[in-house]
């Protein structure tokens, strides 16, 4: 197909044609993926290679002070003057090995077992033996410190090369002093994110490794440590999610992803248009007190979710307020189920989320159509559109083009919305036809977290958490593969 | 001389051969049939907004209304109307006289604090670093960020708890705990404030370094009091986060009321405390953690909706 051909195309037929044109384009992007994959490792090895080569050559050519180096971190530093950093070079070996050998070894030692001797009794004395859950964590641990151990290494080895070199060519080595003046200027990058890095480090990726291996163990309730305790189990608990029949959860999990999908849908879209069209609304022409109407709608945003969101759960419940003023009018005999039926309680959730989202989504939009080239509404209606028109092809246009970003990171955030399903429905009704505690307006998230706190069967959490990482991951590259088409059309630019 | 203006008025336009145009005749029967119309759109659009105001308020006003009626003397669980028979202070008394409810406030209030300075800091030095200076693994640790966002928070919850655990801030210890975890990562949430950055000009930085200043003065003297507007934001996001969360202050609280923040607590008070007789006290409760925080916004709604309106369009 040429380009005038595409361009000849409707919008339903354009939006067709890159969907399939994206399709095809997936045994492709696969091939090339993994012939990056491939160059990438090859870059690695090589990457490799030279280093050692260059570790080999530095020792070979070095003098005293570099081979002692090799053994001694630091000594090179310190032999020519460069104190500070080689008493830091010093003091990082020391740490590391006093941490490996009373510490670190014994874990990674077990790391392929988990550990098998349990915690017993013999009598009244308690007989200690391995903990899984320890043997996991520091095992993780530990292989990260030894990773960073030889980088540190490694560069201790390329300071010995340089200091030897620049020394030969009569050149001055930074001092101490110096290397902390860099720290706030050349250097600045690493005094600020020196400490924001450990922090991700140690709370978020080594958690997220942790939980990411758990996926492949049996640590549940009936194996806590340490008295019973865990082991490799391979892709099990992969296959006890994803297939049905028995105690699998298979078809739970079709149930609840179905249910997380389509609230993420409307909790987005349905927001999003009510929003710009109560923003729409207020921004209108003539309509006055504009910030009064603005200030009311913020209200929920400011007020915590923890009170509104109970206070409204409460509120919609059998003995609340509204089922009890109907049946005091006489309107209905008897309650609504609004959280007690499936088809309610899911419609309620919907319902209000447009209560908690109208509001955000109107902040947003006004900044956006204030940007909006009102020339172009000028010329629209020149040539005699009415709003509706306007509406259609000036307004939502512009506004899908300039929020495309955003619906993305909002869909993500309500297939992760927490708050909203908790706070109001705990995930009920429950039902005896859904395995695993899990209730029908529940999300994966809300799931996993009932997995983790009141199930106590980490394993299957992990293994959900994991899944939902995969699914955030394939809309993300499917939007954004199908997102160049939206910006060629450069229809604002 | 012929005529310049030729006029059609049954289609409202007159042909103006002198300029060459064609123009649209606002006859005053055109004029008042559009006023009427926009008259008319115009009061619906009113109506509509002001039942949306009711509806969007409602909720509010009852929790007000409700947090007056008294456990003692009325009903303190749900009943079926809003306005109290009599009013009362005795949801507000037993909340002064009961201490927990304080207590609770007291832990929140820290938190907030705390957090708020911490992680402004973290937060404002990523993104300062990112915005503004060019490394090795530059690239990598926005990547590296970007990736790890993508997995479920709850994911590793269990796993942080037992961290906590480990370096003894779980139950009694739970504050400091909640702060080590709000603050840890915090440096994670820098696209907003990068993107503020991005759009100071460079040519500031530069001319202040010819001129000598270190990395860290530029920082200090010149990007920070540009950015107040950000910086507020950042304040006052994570000064409202901590008033919010639920799941992970009841994980680490885990029973030991004394460490609860408010959300746990009046969770408690509404879903396990024998709900009926705790709901106005719970209203209460609610309003008092509501005024606060709600003012607040209401003072930094400008900085607020600059922030999210940046981040949306920048994505």
């Amino acid at each position: 197909m040429t380009d005038l051909d595409y361009l000849k195309l409707s919008k339903p037929a354009k939006i067709g044609y890159d969907f399939l044109s994206f399709l095809k384009r997936i045994p492709m992007g696969i091939v090339r993926g993994v012939q990056k994959l491939f160059r990438s490792i090859w870059h690695i090895i090589c990457l490799f290679g030279a280093n050692v080569k260059d570790v080999i050559m530095t020792f070979v050519n070095g003098d005293w002070k570099t081979r002692i180096s090799f053994l001694i971190m630091g000594f090179g530093n310190c032999a020519r003057g460069q104190w500070l950093r080689g008493i830091l070079f010093f003091l990082f070996q020391t740490v590391f090995n006093l941490y490996m050998f009373n510490f670190g070894m014994p874990y990674l030692a077990k790391f392929s077992t988990l550990g098998d001797i349990p915690t017993t009794k013999k009598g009244r004395v308690t007989v200690y033996g391995d903990n899984s859950f320890f043997i996991l964590l520091y095992g993780i641990l530990t292989i990260f410190f030894i990773l960073a151990f030889i980088y540190t290494w490694r560069v201790n080895v390329r300071q010995n090369k340089l200091g030897q070199k620049y020394l030969k060519e009569g050149k001055r080595l930074q001092t101490g002093k110096e290397d902390l003046q860099s720290m706030a200027d050349e250097q600045f990058h690493k005094t600020l994110l020196a400490l924001p890095t450990l922090g991700i480090f140690t709370f978020t990726v080594l958690p997220i490794i942790f939980m990411i291996l758990v996926a492949f163990t049996n640590f549940d309730y009936e194996h806590q440590p340490p008295s019973k305790l865990f082991t490799w189990v391979g892709w099990d608990n992969f296959h006890t999610l994803l297939s049905s029949g028995g105690a699998n959860y298979g078809d739970t999990f079709r149930q609840v992803l179905f249910w997380t999908l389509v609230w993420a849908f409307f909790a987005t879209f349905l927001n999003y248009f009510m929003g710009m069209l109560v923003a729409i609304m207020i921004n209108k022409k003539g309509i006055r007190f504009k910030k009064v109407w603005r200030t009311i709608l913020v209200m929920t945003i400011a007020i915590p979710q923890f009170v509104s969101l109970l206070y409204v759960s409460k509120m919609f419940a059998a003995d609340g307020l509204i089922n009890g003023t109907l049946m005091r009018w006489k309107w209905i005999s008897e309650p609504i189920p609004f959280w007690t039926n499936a088809h309610w309680a899911r419609f309620t959730v919907i319902l209000i989320n447009l209560w908690i989202g109208i509001p955000y989504l109107m902040l947003i939009a006004t900044g956006i159509l204030m940007n909006i080239p009102a020339d172009l509404y000028e010329s629209a209606r020149m040539d005699g559109a009415n709003a509706i028109q306007m509406y259609m092809k000036i307004t939502l246009p512009y506004m899908l083009f300039v929020t495309g970003p955003y619906l993305l990171t909002s869909f993500i955030g309500n297939i992760n919305n927490f708050n909203v399903i908790f706070l109001l429905t705990q995930g009920k009704p429950l039902s005896m036809e859904l395995a695993g505690n899990a209730g029908y307006t529940d999300l994966l998230i809300t799931w996993l977290y009932k997995m983790t706190v009141s199930d106590t069967n980490y394993k299957i959490a992990a293994v959900i958490g994991i899944l939902v990482f995969i699914i955030t991951v394939i809309i993300n590259l499917v939007v954004y593969n199908l997102m160049p088409s939206v910006k060629n059309e450069e229809d604002f630019q | 001389m012929t005529t310049k203006k030729t006029s059609i008025p049954e289609v409202d336009i007159e042909i103006d051969q002198e300029k060459g145009v064609i123009r649209e005749v606002k006859t005053e029967k055109y004029l008042r049939s559009k006023k009427n119309h926009e008259k008319h759109v115009n009061r619906s659009i009113y109506t509509i907004l002001v039942i949306m105001s009711i509806i969007w308020l409602a909720p509010f006003v009852f929790l007000v209304l409700q947090s007056f009626r008294s456990y003692l003397t009325e009903s303190g669980g749900m009943v079926d109307y809003v306005i109290p028979h009599h009013f009362s202070l005795d949801n507000y008394r037993y909340l002064f006289q009961d201490g927990m409810f304080f207590r609770w406030y007291g832990n929140t209030l820290i938190i907030a604090l705390v957090c708020a300075v911490i992680q402004t800091c973290m937060v404002l030095s990523v993104s300062y670093a990112l915005s503004r200076m060019r490394f090795r693994g530059r690239k990598l640790f926005m990547n590296v960020v970007l990736v790890l966002g993508m997995f479920p928070g709850f994911l590793t919850m269990i796993a942080l708890y037992f961290l906590l655990k480990q370096l003894g801030l779980t139950q009694e210890g739970a504050i400091p705990g909640l702060i080590l975890i709000y603050c840890a990562s915090s440096g994670m949430g820098y696209y907003i404030s990068k993107g503020f950055f991005d759009t100071i000009p460079k040519s500031l930085d530069e001319s202040a370094r010819i001129d000598g200043a270190s990395r860290a003065l530029v920082f200090w003297k010149i990007i920070m009091p540009m950015s107040k507007p950000i910086v507020i934001y950042t304040i006052m996001m994570a000064f409202m986060a901590p008033w919010g969360d639920y799941v992970f202050a009841s994980y680490v609280a885990l029973g030991r009321a004394e460490s609860y923040n408010v959300a746990v607590g009046l969770y408690r008070w509404v879903n396990t405390n024998d709900y009926q007789g705790y709901f106005t006290r719970f209203c209460a409760g609610g309003v008092l953690v509501a005024i606060p925080i709600t003012l607040l916004f209401m003072f930094l709604q400008k900085y607020y909706v600059e922030g999210v309106t940046g981040g949306a369009v920048k994505g």
